[in-house]
């Protein structure tokens, strides 16, 4: 665990809860993005790489929200979470909605993401919150497959015809600006970190920066440069993109209220 | 190579119920019939995809959610297996998209039919894996040996899917009447087009015969459709839903009676005109021309660096 106090009490349940929300919520969005490549990968191995990965991220998810839920009183479930709540509720970072686009794109987005999961996930592996450690002890594994995958395809798209690094670098241009949310400093975050239950954003970013530029150098893609941070997500402010995607996902749920599936 | 020894070799293997492999010489029929069947198989398992996958963004919990993208990912893995199968008889998976994409090869006809509620996912994992399973589990003894070992692992799945489907039916049918409506609905939908996956009645199936001889095939179309009907009518009964045959009956001798399927009904969809037969098509046509760039790239790379991994799947 990064910056280790002696004030090692017990987190305050409902930041626990908040905390696991947001990263729920980031997972249950990125696989809900992931899906909708389903059958329209551009070979049948990436297909199966996928949705293996938007598998992985609903088991998080289930496991995060299923946490985040039970500590709060009265208790929700993960389906409550998932499907009863309306946009401004959400708490994933924008990154997460944003429209998959080309598999340029698809490829950028999960790169960065997944390079930011890695350490995020290790770090949450020592935190003083035994549920969250152990989701992070598992998440981890999956992280680093995950991001194995996208770094293999940023590679070969960056480095190999004139169209797919003008589309790599495209598409990692779209999602750059979005990374900054990752890293900010927010009061329920200090808090856990003060107490040992989460890692410090502000020690992540170094580790992902110095992967990411690893990586994109690799690639022969460039760093884009950051001209706008946009923000909000952590607060329930979204893209324009989310709405569509909360409504496909919600509606069958919220048409038969109170149904078992 | 004296062909007569060769026969003879290929004869002997077939009728001790032994396993041809790839490196063993086979006469070119056979060759042809399981290439032909194999792309057939392949080619439904990746087709099927599309109609299941349309409800992964909305499937009703997150436990669905789940358990259906782990399901579509299993088929794309049958594909990967099946397609595997075939290039060990001397084809390349891309001629066989290529054949698929141009209609020249065909896949499983129930999956021209569309799925317009969750319940369709559900009856899909219930009647059409389970058909897969009566299906494929006799090829876990084809006589050619990849074939064979592809289809053991699969069938593993497949009646993973086939449990998971019909407890999704269960839930349904013990759920609000809307629920238990859903669910007879998408059973009277997917009924007879499951009935009619298992192929063409014995007489008037052209291939049956040289496949069973050939040790390809081990029961007629007959025999498979009649299984599956004796092993599924219980099973809706259990559900407590009406198989759509008002003729259905058991009889003395333990077997359901039923009315045969008719086949004009199913002309269409079998000729590539069913209600979704161009959409499948497209959507795939659509989806390998947009990957093409991608496949381009990874094989500039493999150029560039010597790359092993020319297709450029993920380690
Ligand atoms: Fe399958
Ligand atoms: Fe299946």
């Amino acid at each position: 665990m990064t910056r280790q106090t002696s004030r090692n009490e017990a987190p305050a349940g409902a930041d626990v809860a908040t905390y696991a929300l947001g990263l729920g919520d980031d997972v249950l969005v990125l696989a809900q993005r992931l899906s909708e490549w389903t059958a329209r990968a551009p070979q049948l191995e990436d297909d199966v790489a996928l949705l293996n990965i938007a598998l992985d991220l609903v088991g998080q998810a289930r496991n995060l929200l299923s946490l985040a839920g039970g500590r709060e009183n009265p208790g929700r479930t993960e389906d409550d979470l998932a499907f009863w709540r309306d946009e401004t509720e959400f708490r994933n970072a924008q990154i997460m909605e944003l429209d998959g686009g080309d598999f340029g794109r698809t490829i950028a987005r999960q790169f960065l993401v997944s390079a930011w999961h890695v350490p995020l996930w290790d770090g949450l592996r020592a935190s003083t919150d035994p549920d969250l450690a152990a989701i992070a002890g598992k998440a981890v594994k999956e992280a680093r497959y995950h991001v194995g995958y996208a770094r293999h395809w940023l590679v070969r798209l960056g480095d190999g015809t004139p169209e797919s690094r003008r589309r790599a670098q495209a598409g990692l241009e779209d999602v750059w600006p979005y990374v900054g949310e990752l890293f900010e400093p927010d009061p329920v975050t200090e808090r856990l970190v003060t107490a040992g239950a989460a890692p410090d954003p502000a020690v992540i970013e170094p580790v992902w920066r110095e992967a990411v530029e690893a990586v994109l150098a690799e690639a022969t893609l460039a760093v884009p440069p950051t001209v706008r941070r946009p923000t909000g997500g952590r607060r329930g402010v979204h893209t324009s993109a989310f709405g569509p995607l909360l409504a496909q996902m919600q509606h069958l749920h919220r048409s038969h209220p109170g149904a078992s599936w | 190579m004296d062909v007569t020894t060769d026969e003879r070799d290929f004869d002997r293997l077939v009728s001790a119920d032994e396993r041809v492999e790839p490196r063993d010489w086979m006469p070119e029929g056979y060759r042809r019939t399981l290439i032909r069947q194999i792309a057939q198989h392949a080619h439904s398992e990746i087709i099927g995809m599309q109609p299941e996958g349309n409800w992964i963004a909305r499937a009703p919990s997150l436990r669905r959610k789940a358990i259906l993208i782990a399901k579509v990912q299993d088929e794309a893995g049958h594909g990967l297996y099946l397609y595997g199968a075939a290039e060990t008889l001397g084809v390349e998976r891309a001629d066989l998209l290529e054949l698929l994409h141009t209609g020249r090869q065909k896949y499983s006809a129930a999956f021209n039919y569309p799925t317009p509620t969750w319940a369709d996912v559900a009856a899909i994992g219930w009647l059409g894996d389970g058909a897969a399973i009566m299906n494929q589990v006799p090829l876990t003894r084809c006589s050619y040996g990849p074939y064979a070992r592809a289809m053991t692992r699969v069938c593993k799945e497949e009646s993973f899917h086939q449990r998971q489907g019909f407890e999704a039916m269960a839930v349904l049918c013990a759920g609000t009447p809307a629920q238990k409506q859903m669910a007879q609905d998408a059973l009277d939908r997917w009924w007879w087009p499951v009935l009619m996956l298992f192929g063409p009645s014995d007489e008037a199936s052209a291939h049956s015969a040289r496949s069973m001889a050939w040790g390809i095939k081990r029961f007629s179309n007959d025999e498979l459709r009649q299984r599956f009907v004796d092993a599924t009518v219980p099973q809706a009964d259990h559900l407590g839903l009406r198989i759509p045959d008002p003729d259905l009956r058991l009889e003395a001798d333990g077997h359901y009676r039923f009315t045969p399927v008719d086949w004009n009904e199913f002309a269409d969809a079998i000729s590539g005109n069913g209600p979704c037969s161009r959409e499948r098509i497209a959507h795939r046509v659509d989806a390998h021309e947009d990957g093409a760039w991608v496949r381009a790239a990874a094989q500039a790379y493999a150029d560039k660096h010597g790359d092993r991994a020319a297709r450029g799947a993920a380690a």
